[in-house]
């Protein structure tokens, strides 16, 4: 087809393998690019609106409604806010505690997204549900590992969503040493299944289109950072503190996106697993950094649909580090914890990294103790912007070389790369094209 | 033929559909039974009707309420999923506050009058108010909870595919958590809505540690005058209880009293 004749209408209405509700529209007229808009369409509902008047302990514990899959990483990046404000400080138990309930939600988030979101686009089937017969070794591996995050995160939280050992100054029940052990035992038998992971994904052909863009994340000076950190912007290789996070997201509303957008240095910016490799691949596991040259990702590395794989080196780095953390566990034991607290006034803001990139908290707490303010700045509401940006840089590339089912699949692959999770940033996806 | 499911999502954390994926040892065994029609979250597909829908999420715009009339239409039998779509679960706190204070606490009040004002895209931002499924439409069958239990899912799929009646308890929390030979929360210095709360979780926030706070609604014939005193023989003041009945089952036993504590 000559490339001057092509007109596509792409509305893509509720992409499917997201988590929430967003649409592409992309309206093409005689080969030029007229519109492209991701739009997201998620209901809203008012989190930052309705904590007003909840005592200290009840807010991790609620704001955790915001998202199923990230429920782990909301909970703890409140605690830590909370605790900002209230003025309590943990004992390294906690923190300890804390990187591996975080870690275990990494696991479970990433080996879901790419066997059961994104290889199907790979493979070339809707879901993963025609895998089971044609590829059934896969699809069992993938439960197997599945299953073994969402063991972990249910040892250490009491459940696998929403959990609630975790709270304020420490854990209302330890876990148990036992089932730590269990679990220790599971992951280091599981790492045949872990590298039969990284040889499907070194199958898979991924899209080689580029965008040069911002990469933010935390950034610790001791360790791969993924629950505690500076605000680190690839731009200006510098970070500022969580406190002063709104002179990074720097929020703005637009009409089609019931999400806020996000921008810092530049128009847009990454977080993410992409962002976080790029920004601190030295201190990567080394098994880690091993698979990512097994995988061909080298930093820097521009190419958003290699996100995938930046989930899959993330994977092998939180499977050996949460091995090295059980072991610290299981040779020091655990004490029970006074967690009692005296609510007050005050205000802070707390950020931890979650699998779909940097998530910050902030609350405020009057005289009463009871929430006055809050604000929650989520992964996917700073990535919508990056995501537009892409779309827009990509489009023209992909018009003159692809047919109209195409482009759109490459388009929904793009965002599902991004893994989004629109629930949480409306708290919010749609693609019209128009 | 095997029955044709579908699930949906409406406004909440689609942490109930993570929890269906979750049931790793059996879902195989489980697709062998059902016929997976529609799941935005997991699968690209759709089809023109449903022997089971499954709902999940509250319903908070009108588009949305008319999305699941027109998914009632063609269902035979329809499932509300979790507690948004059973009860409204915690963000119907926010109908407690003016839709418009809502906006303007979260977007801020001038880009709020400016998207909401945008022809195209204002169907969008026509926020109404929380509302349960049942509220909107006829429910055939309840999975309580926040987030839903699996094993209540697992049975309520056998159950439709064997024909028989799914059974739920119908007593609360309290029951279940002196079976489970826990400490009485009162006991350990805080206070629990366990009392009032239908069961069928098998009082599992209690036996980590925490307390009820009545994610699965308020058992049949609760009695909420007792329950009302015995917090306020705690000490709570009327501002405290009624944030603990709203926190997460919208329970309004202190009637317009209550609205002193209103944010």
């Amino acid at each position: 087809m000559n490339k001057a004749s092509k007109t596509y209408n792409i509305d893509v209405h509720h992409v499917t393998r997201v988590e929430g509700h967003g649409n592409i529209r992309i309206n093409t007229r005689d080969g030029v690019v007229e519109e492209v808009k991701l739009c997201i369409v998620e209901a809203n509902r008012f989190f930052e609106s309705f904590t007003r008047g909840m005592m200290p302990q009840e807010i991790p514990w609620v704001v955790g409604r915001i998202c199923g899959i990230c429920c782990v990483g909301h909970q703890l990046s409140a605690t830590k806010a909370v605790e900002a404000a209230q003025g309590i400080t943990v004992s390294p138990q906690t923190v300890l505690l804390r990187k591996m309930l975080n870690e275990s939600q990494f696991l479970q988030s990433h080996v879901l997204h790419v066997y059961f979101l994104a290889v199907p686009d790979f493979v070339g089937v809707p879901s993963v549900l025609p895998l089971v017969k044609t590829h059934p070794e896969v699809v069992k591996r993938a439960l197997r590992l599945k299953k073994l995050a969402n063991d972990y995160t249910e040892m250490m939280g009491g459940r696998t969503l929403h959990p609630m050992s975790n709270t304020l100054k420490g854990w209302r029940r330890l876990p148990d040493l036992t089932r730590i052990e269990q679990i220790r035992d599971r992951l280091a038998a599981a790492v045949p299944d872990l590298l039969e992971t990284v040889a499907i994904v070194q199958t898979l052909k991924i899209p080689a289109y580029e965008r040069e863009t911002e990469f933010v994340s935390l950034k610790h000076p001791g360790e791969y950072a993924l629950y505690d950190g500076e605000v680190f912007s690839s731009v200006t290789q510098s970070g500022v503190p969580v406190h002063a996070y709104r002179e990074v997201t720097n929020e703005f509303t637009v009409a089609h996106s019931t999400t806020k957008w996000s921008r810092w240095h530049r128009d847009s910016y990454a977080v993410g697993a992409l962002a976080r490799v790029n920004n601190n691949f030295d201190q990567l596991h080394p098994e880690a950094r091993t698979v990512a040259e097994t995988l061909g990702l080298r930093v820097p590395c521009y190419n958003p649909y290699m996100n995938n794989v930046a989930q899959v080196v993330e994977v092998i780095h939180c499977a050996y580090n949460s091995l090295a953390m059980m072991e610290q566990v299981l040779n020091h034991g655990l004490q029970e914890e006074d967690i009692r607290h005296v609510p007050c006034s005050g205000r802070g803001s707390g950020a931890v990294e979650v699998p779909r990139g940097i998530l910050f908290h902030e609350y405020a707490f009057d005289e009463s103790g009871r929430c006055c303010d809050a604000n929650a700045i989520i992964p996917t509401s700073q990535n919508v912007n990056n995501i537009e940006q892409d779309m827009k840089a990509f489009v023209p590339l992909m018009l003159p070389v692809m047919s109209q089912e195409e482009l759109t699949l490459h388009m929904e692959m793009l965002l599902r790369a991004y893994d989004p999770c629109i629930s949480c940033s409306v708290h919010m996806l749609k693609v019209d094209f128009v | 033929m095997k029955p044709k499911v579908a699930f949906f999502d409406f406004a909440s954390c689609e942490g109930c559909q993570l929890a269906v994926l979750n049931c790793e040892d059996i879902l195989l065994d489980l697709l062998a039974l059902v016929d997976i029609v529609e799941f935005r979250e997991a699968i690209t597909g759709t089809a023109p009707y449903y022997d089971v829908a499954f709902i999940e999420g509250s319903i908070n715009r009108e588009q949305d309420a008319e999305r699941l009339r027109d998914i009632r239409a063609r269902s035979a039998v329809l499932v509300a999923m979790g507690a948004c779509a059973c009860i409204g679960n915690v963000q119907a706190r926010s109908n407690f506050i003016a839709p418009a204070e809502n906006f303007k606490r979260v977007y801020g009040s001038e880009e709020r009058n400016q998207v909401q004002s945008d022809p195209e895209f204002w169907p969008l931002w026509a926020h109404t108010r929380v509302r349960a499924v049942r509220e909107v439409v006829k429910v055939d069958y309840e999975l309580r909870g926040c987030p839903l239990v699996p094993e209540e899912f697992v049975h309520l799929v056998k159950s439709l595919v064997a024909g028989t009646i799914p059974r739920f308890a119908a007593h609360a929390v309290c029951v279940e958590c002196k079976m489970h030979e826990n400490t009485c929360v009162f006991d350990r210095g805080d206070t629990c809505m366990g009392q009032i709360t239908r069961g069928g979780c098998q009082a599992i926030c209690i036996t980590n540690g925490y307390r009820c706070d009545g994610c699965r609604g308020l058992v049949p014939n609760a009695n909420m005058a007792a329950h009302l005193g015995l917090l306020q023989s705690k000490g709570l003041d009327n501002r405290e209880i009624a944030n603990r009945y709203r926190l997460f089952c919208s329970a309004e036993p202190l009637g317009r009293v209550g609205r002193s504590g209103h944010e």
